[in-house]
């Protein structure tokens, strides 16, 4: 039989079907990465060729044991003690060298932000989640002291300044700028964390 | 007989649903868009743990990933309970962790590979010990770059 007025339409009712079905199956399988993380550069294996005598009040050595306790500069401390501790150590300005530090100057801890040096040492047997946590501590304790000189200069946290200057969408010579501005702030508190060998006391 | 008639009670219009699927697939093409497909299939136990002051990882193409954790159930009874290490889909023995390295650095085009960050991605229950074996490999390889990658949120809920 000949067909009159063309060709039936097909229904476009179960599109909808099908795409919902498309829908729910990449919001299953979807799984939004999260990487981000602390960032750290690992020494170098040669030694340096000259040895450097560093000062042992410049120094804040934190040690971790199997068990997770905290040893920082010979005193069991907690683990919520140790970011004003980490502080206190950076920003106490020993030798007076420091025009903008706050520190109380106590000529037992560390001479000036440049030289103090923050050493983490653990145990073979310490958990993985205890030593992020005491790192995540370490580098927060920068982090403070770098925004509150970063508000003072430009009135902007250091951790957003450092956010915009890594973010690819930034405008090149915004970055410039924020370049700058970073790189003051690093050499206000150069981090200088060191992660020497892991020790194993049996 | 008057001109109009009055009505009688209408029933109330009903929604049309014809742009339902314009709204389904614009739903479907964001979830589409921002899909990132999984490249490794975990063979390890990896909880990462918490963290605050964190930073992003730059883009993807200069990153190498480690994996590092107890084996997964189905993989305990060939390859033990202690923590092991994977890169790519395989499990790597200690030794041989700098030469798969430098190979996967290998990989990546030349004017990258002074950029290449290494990515640990550790569990949290897994012990400092291996992971300074891990880092004392990298150091010998000159792979010095890297990150500890963990999740955003309060570390408290590292110590349970």
């Amino acid at each position: 039989m000949a067909r009159r007025g063309g060709a039936p339409e097909v229904s476009a009712g179960s599109m909808a079907d099908i795409a919902f079905l498309l829908l729910i199956f990449f919001l299953v399988t979807t799984t939004i990465e999260t990487d981000a993380g602390l960032d750290r550069m690992l020494p170098p294996i040669e030694p340096p060729d000259t040895d450097v005598v560093i000062k042992e009040k410049n120094i804040f050595q934190v040690n971790i044991n199997k068990s997770g306790q905290l040893l920082a500069d010979d005193n069991l401390i907690d683990l919520k003690d140790l970011r004003a501790k980490a502080m206190d150590f950076l920003d106490n300005n020993g030798d007076k060298s420091c025009a903008y530090c706050k520190g109380k100057s106590n000529p037992d801890s560390s001479d000036n932000p440049d030289k103090a040096i923050i050493s983490l040492k653990n145990d073979r047997e310490t958990k993985y989640s205890t030593y992020i946590t005491v790192q995540n501590e370490l580098v927060g304790a920068y982090n403070d002291l770098r925004n509150r000189e970063s508000m003072r200069l430009f009135k902007r946290p250091f951790v957003q300044l450092e956010a915009d200057y890594l973010n690819p969408e930034t405008d090149s010579d915004v970055k410039d700028e924020l370049k700058e501005k970073v790189q003051r702030i690093q050499k206000l508190f150069p981090q200088k964390l060191s992660e020497a060998e892991t020790s194993s006391s049996n | 007989m008057s001109k109009f008639k009055f009505k009688k009670a209408t029933k109330t219009p009903e929604v049309s649903t014809a742009s339902l699927p314009d709204i389904v697939f614009m739903l479907l093409f964001f979830f589409m868009t921002v899909t990132v497909m999984k490249e490794d299939t975990l063979k390890v136990v990896n909880e990462l743990p918490n963290a605050t002051e964190i930073k992003k990882l730059e883009k993807k193409d200069r990153v190498i990933t480690i994996y590092i954790g107890k084996p997964v159930d189905k993989f305990q009874e060939t390859q033990g309970e202690q923590a092991k290490i994977q890169m790519e889909d395989s499990f790597v023995n200690l030794s041989d962790l700098g030469a798969r390295v430098l190979e996967a650095v290998n990989e990546k085009p030349e004017h990258l590979r002074a950029f290449i960050a290494i990515s640990l991605k550790v569990d949290k229950k897994a012990s400092m010990g291996l992971i300074a074996d891990v880092k004392e490999e990298l150091r010998i390889v000159n792979a010095l770059k890297i990150n500890y990658t963990t999740y955003e949120g309060d570390t408290s809920k590292n110590l349970e």
